[in-house]
């Protein structure tokens, strides 16, 4: 018989490799407890988070808790039915109302998850005969849509405009065209020219999908995404989102103005063969989305968090995955996975938890502690985070 | 294009990827014998694409493993 697991023994033992040199295990970290957005109890020590998407600060919000638990009173745990069946209650309409009113836009379909939206939406609407042009940048959902559908996939250099152009013009004639972008690239933090690109992939008439999971809440004047930052909203056909970044809980959506947009609810597979989300989930969503669209003192304040904690890594001599700050997200590049997984665990100790990202997840086979900022972080938590750094990085042989 | 002189302008292509010196023959292999990451496809089918104006999808790359393969899709992709 041959063993199935054969294929993993290389990450197996790269893994077993690593965890011998007596690091701690960055993949194996359990959070006691959660005091507040920005804190936990990790491994018995009070931790600041700078590694969750909660980017809003959005789930301790009194307002939005308080919806959850109404929701749980009034409507139960669960649903235990497919939103085509019996699982479309109130709160799920209630949902896809906020959102429409968030973005402005006709129609708003709610998934199970942020996953689960890009998985559906591009595999239902690409099918053969179509092409998908994607940045090869993408979050892992989006290739899993391109690799559960039909169509010919074609991949361009990480916001590249003139290799996406490229690559367009040579589609044959007739053939449905479907350009994939995201508004911010989360291992990097850094942002797309979506201005220009989506410009180039409507003069070649595609259709254009942004996926804004890591932009929603704080960029934009309204909190739409880069896409309304660039002031292209209007141009884009299909806006990929999730609860689990600013709304501060989870699913994911699409948001459109297609006109014939309703029947992808009866042919989208991932959405019609699935449980939909609990009606305490939905309430917290919907609360949170109409918070966040009064949210301009707090993105004002992320956006202070996010350049000051640029400024004070970049001036300690760490190598950043952006030189000017372009989102919440700030990404500190280690010069391999060993080293890495030294400064991860020397940051813990320090009590900061980040994010260690490794390949396949990023780009260029690098290895990234990345940092990810809350509006909730104070002025002076960011500063005690610098000096952690510059603490970790010497003790790890960074700096 | 006949197939002899499409392998000629692909095999100049290939040289700055080829960092082993590997002698290539039809039945090289791009993963096992190149010893190409993804990083590497990508910018190597780029470079194809672009000489021959050509698009090779990821649908068709999963088809190709040797460079004979290669050479027999860039013969057919020009028509």
């Amino acid at each position: 018989m041959t063993d199935l697991f054969s294929k993993f023994d290389a990450l197996i033992a790269q893994r077993e490799g690593l965890l011998a040199t007596g690091v701690t295990d960055p993949f194996g970290l359990v959070m006691e407890r959660v005091i507040s957005p920005t804190v936990a109890v990790c491994n018995g020590r009070e931790t600041i988070l700078l590694g969750t998407y909660n980017y809003m600060g959005m789930t301790f919000d009194p307002d939005v808790i308080a919806a959850g638990k109404q929701a749980l009173d009034d409507f139960g745990s669960g649903t235990t039915g497919s939103r085509v069946l019996n699982g479309t209650y109130a709160g799920h309409r209630a949902v896809e109302d906020a959102l429409k009113e968030f973005y402005g836009m006709d129609h708003a379909m709610v998934f199970s998850t942020g996953y689960q939206a890009n998985l559906g939406i591009i595999s239902t609407i690409a099918g053969k005969g179509d092409y998908i042009v994607l940045d090869i940048d993408s979050h892992a959902s989006i290739w899993d849509g391109c690799k559960m559908g039909d169509a010919e996939v074609v991949p361009f250099k990480h916001n590249d405009i003139v290799a996406m152009e490229k690559r367009l013009k040579r589609i044959p004639e007739g053939a449905g065209k479907l350009v994939i972008l995201e508004g911010v690239y989360s291992m990097l933090g850094d942002i797309a020219p979506l201005k220009e690109m989506i410009a180039v992939a409507r003069e070649n008439g595609a259709m254009v999908l942004v996926d804004e999971a890591h932009s929603m809440g704080f960029i934009g004047p309204n909190g739409r995404g880069v896409a309304e930052e660039q002031g292209v909203l209007d141009q884009v056909d299909f806006v990929i989102g999730t609860f689990s970044k600013s709304v501060g809980t989870v699913g994911g959506f699409c948001v459109s103005n297609h006109p014939k947009f309703e029947i992808m609810r009866l042919v989208c597979r991932p959405y019609v063969f699935t449980a939909s989300l609990p009606p305490s989930v939905v309430a917290t969503a919907a609360t949170s989305i109409r918070k966040l669209m009064h949210g301009a003192d707090k993105r004002a304040h992320l956006w202070e968090n996010s350049r000051t904690l640029h400024k004070g890594l970049k001036d300690l001599g760490f190598q950043l995955g952006t030189d000017e700050p372009q989102s919440a997200i700030i990404s500190v590049i280690m010069p391999d996975l060993e080293r890495g997984a030294g400064m991860w665990e020397a940051l813990l100790h320090e009590g900061l938890y980040v994010n260690l990202a490794r390949p396949p997840a990023t780009p260029a086979g690098m290895t990234l502690l990345r940092c990810s900022l809350c509006a909730e972080h104070t002025a002076e938590q960011v500063q005690t985070i610098i000096g952690m750094f510059a603490r970790a990085g010497k003790a790890a042989g960074i700096l | 294009m006949d197939r002899a002189a499409t392998a000629d302008r692909i095999a100049a292509l290939i040289a700055p990827f080829n960092k082993k010196g590997v002698a290539i023959t039809d039945a090289t292999t791009f993963a096992g014998d190149l010893e190409f990451d993804s990083l590497t496809v990508m910018d190597f089918v780029a470079a194809i694409e672009d000489e021959f104006d050509i698009i090779i999808s990821m649908n068709q790359q999963a088809e190709i493993e040797t460079y004979g393969q290669l050479v027999d899709a860039v013969v057919k992709l020009q028509g």
